[in-house]
């Protein structure tokens, strides 16, 4: 009656998907580094090394947004700290990049300047290994998932959820800044990791080196994206979305929502983690700034504004609200608080759905508009056509419409 | 999980109750966290009492349900009905008292996705159902399966489960709506879904808080058949309000009063029972 549901990893894309994939591969490893590298400074189609950072720089947020909305579109977990598993991400692989300055430093020491500064004489315990490339790499997975699996599991065990889980995940980060506020925690205090020079042995600023981390984290959005859409579309992203809905009849049918939330706020984590790697030797710094809870209370908002539950939309929500960031703290910088509020309330009373909700509107409108034209012109033989009975299933709040998109 | 196949494997032993008691013989093996039937109870209430700030949802309750038994709960509004079956889910933990499924599983101690998987299926007084996913799609969550969440990342629907689902969408009637979103389903529908996903579960023991409420006449009709069609099969517990569906149903009928057992019989001399009809009843 029905083919069975197919749940490899890879079933959630279609041939069309594939193919969207496959030519932002393309554009990203290929055209951008040609327009960048070999067009000359004033040739309308050069992209420039400030384009190329800065949009790598916003396809790493987009890769938290889309791990935000696993958890709070799909899984109706709202967590306010988020920024820290990002962070972590970064400092795991900051370590790295401050052992790759070596004696390039101001004080010429083998141990990064700040601790020079301190008077430390050599690496604490916890900085071993960290000249390894990978082992970073493997930090900046494995720190942000551990944390967040001890965090989640006492939360999700006492079944604390809604907004007092929210209110828990902000105080998280807040302690995590202090903690890293502290020079003696051995992470470079207030003023964090920066100076980097080289990244396995590249120069850090070198257009190749931006090229490829750009390259980089289009294909990390891109996993991403793919990996989200395997999980929504296997039976543990429909088990999830019932805990969701009715936790209750979820446990009542035998699942223990503790091992879905658990499984999928880590997996959430530490694609945030693997995001702040790559956006560190991006942007050139990281400081305990990225874990202050107006940063995390961000991340929410680039959901909200592409839409909850829709896993692209979240990428053109990090899009919108970052590009203008860009454009008004240059031009207004003291109204852009005021802009994001702004725009917090407006998508919150006009756009619930996002801008992937905006976007679906439009479509059904458009499909409502011809199933009304082609009534109306067989109303002209038989009179009172029925209204498209496909109108109701389309009002239907954004679960639906997020498994359609 | 397992508790089918201790069933089958009980059977035989009803008839030797020497070996149990003795302990000689081998055909009687006590296996922890199985369903032992040993003794034709399915479940097994002993003085339950349960109170919130003060108030006794359940005082001093006692009830025992045989195997393949068919039993109707009734009473007034705050008789302790619904705490009754939060305490044999595992939603509320009773302050005393023992609650036993079967000879051996005591469900004090078990979480609520425990006892679902030991085999008690509830349906709730409000349908609950998932409204965002399919009528198919309720099925599936709900059937009886391997429910760790390294299965669902990669389960599969395979034959026999695509079979039982849609034996299922025939006996609940909702054949050829298997693909819309359950929020559009009428109210009567929603029940017959949430009933059907408490069927594809295979519970030993259904919890039915009144299953046929907001159902057309017809709908509850159907309902009875239903229920008396699996009696035998499963133990059933309906608590409802609808008396001629309680008749319909036709088996023993259990009256609540102020958290405990008030008269328990067949429908006619429940009632005629003079306490009954005064604080129920008669009113």
């Amino acid at each position: 009656m029905r083919t069975p549901v197919s749940v490899k990893l890879v079933a959630g894309l279609g041939p069309r998907g594939w193919l969207a994939v496959a030519a932002v591969l393309v554009a990203a490893w290929v055209l951008v580094p040609l327009a960048h590298l070999m067009l000359p400074e004033g040739h309308p189609l050069h992209i420039s090394t400030y384009a190329i950072t800065l949009i790598g720089k916003i396809l790493c947020y987009a890769v938290v947004a889309v791990a935000m909305d696993l958890i709070w579109g799909f899984g109706g977990i709202l967590s306010l700290g988020h920024g820290l598993f990002f962070a972590l991400g970064g400092y795991s692989f900051g370590m790295y990049l401050m052992r790759q300055i070596g004696r390039d430093g101001s004080y010429g020491a083998d141990i990064p300047d700040f601790m020079v500064f301190l008077d430390w004489k050599e690496l604490p315990w916890y900085w071993s290994g960290t000249d390894s490339f990978l082992w970073c790499l493997l930090l900046a997975v494995v720190v942000p998932g551990a944390i967040a699996w001890i965090f989640g599991y006492f939360a999700f065990r006492s079944r604390i959820k809604g907004v007092y889980f929210s209110i828990i995940t902000q105080a998280m980060t807040y302690a995590a800044m202090l903690f890293f506020f502290r020079n003696e925690t051995g992470f470079g205090g207030n003023n964090g990791f920066t100076d980097f020079k080289r990244i396995l042995g590249y120069s850090i600023t070198a257009p190749e080196t931006r090229v490829v981390l750009f390259g980089l984290s289009v294909t990390l959005l891109l996993g991403t994206l793919i990996l989200g859409k395997a999980l929504i579309a296997s039976k543990f992203g429909r088990v999830l979305t019932a805990i969701r809905d009715a936790e209750n009849r979820v446990m009542f049918i035998g699942y223990n929502p503790l091992h879905y939330k658990l499984f999928i706020w880590t997996v959430s984590a530490m694609l945030c983690g693997l995001a702040g790697a790559l956006y560190v030797p991006q942007v050139g710094i990281i400081n305990p700034s990225e874990m202050s809870v107006a940063n995390s209370i961000e991340i929410a908002i680039w959901v909200a504004v592409g839409g909850r539950g829709t896993l692209v939309g979240p990428i053109f929500g990090a899009g919108i609200v970052n590009l203008s960031k860009t454009w008004f703290t240059t031009s207004f910088p003291e109204y852009w608080l005021f802009f994001l509020g702004l725009l917090f309330i407006l998508v919150t009373l006009y756009l619930p759905e996002g801008v992937a909700g905006l976007w679906a509107k439009i479509k059904a409108r458009r499909a409502e508009k011809a199933a009304i034209a082609a009534a109306r012109a067989e109303a002209a033989a038989v009179p009172a056509a029925p209204r498209s009975p496909a109108a109701p299933e389309s009002k239907l709040p954004n679960g639906t419409a997020a498994k359609g998109a | 999980m397992r508790v089918e196949s201790s069933i089958s494997r009980n059977a035989p032993a009803d008839g030797q109750k020497e070996g149990w008691d003795g302990g000689a013989s081998t055909s009687h093996v006590l296996t922890p966290g199985e369903l032992d039937l040993s003794h034709k109870v399915m479940l097994y209430l002993d003085d339950i009492t349960v109170s919130f700030d003060g108030f006794r949802a359940l005082n001093q309750l006692s009830l025992q349900i045989d195997a393949g038994e068919l039993r109707c709960i009734i009473g007034p509004n705050g008789a302790g009905k619904t705490t009754m079956m939060d305490v044999i889910t595992g939603k509320t933990r009773p302050d005393s008292g023992k609650a036993f499924f079967g000879q051996t599983i005591d469900l004090t101690r078990l979480t609520e996705p425990q006892i679902a998987h030991a085999g008690i299926g509830r349906k709730f007084q409000k349908p609950t159902i998932f409204e965002h996913h399919t009528v198919f799609e309720n099925l599936e969550l709900a059937l009886k399966t391997d429910k760790r969440v390294k299965k669902s990342l990669f389960a599969r629907l395979f034959g026999d489960d695509l079979d039982k689902i849609s034996d299922t969408l025939g006996q609940i009637r909702l054949a050829d709506q298997a693909d819309r979103p359950a929020g559009l389903l009428s109210h009567g529908q929603k029940q017959w879904l949430e009933i059907g996903m408490l069927l594809v579960q295979d519970p030993k023991l259904l919890l039915l808080d009144e299953p046929v409420a907001g159902m057309t006449d017809d709908e509850t009709e159907r309902t009875a058949e239903l229920f008396v069609s699996l009696k035998g099969k499963h133990s059933l517990v309906v608590v409802e309000h609808d008396m001629a569906f309680v008749e319909a149903l036709g088996g023993k009928v259990t009256v609540l009063c102020e958290g405990s057992v008030l008269a328990e019989g067949d429908l006619a001399t429940v009632q005629a029972d003079p306490r009954v009809i005064e604080v129920y009843l008669g009113r």
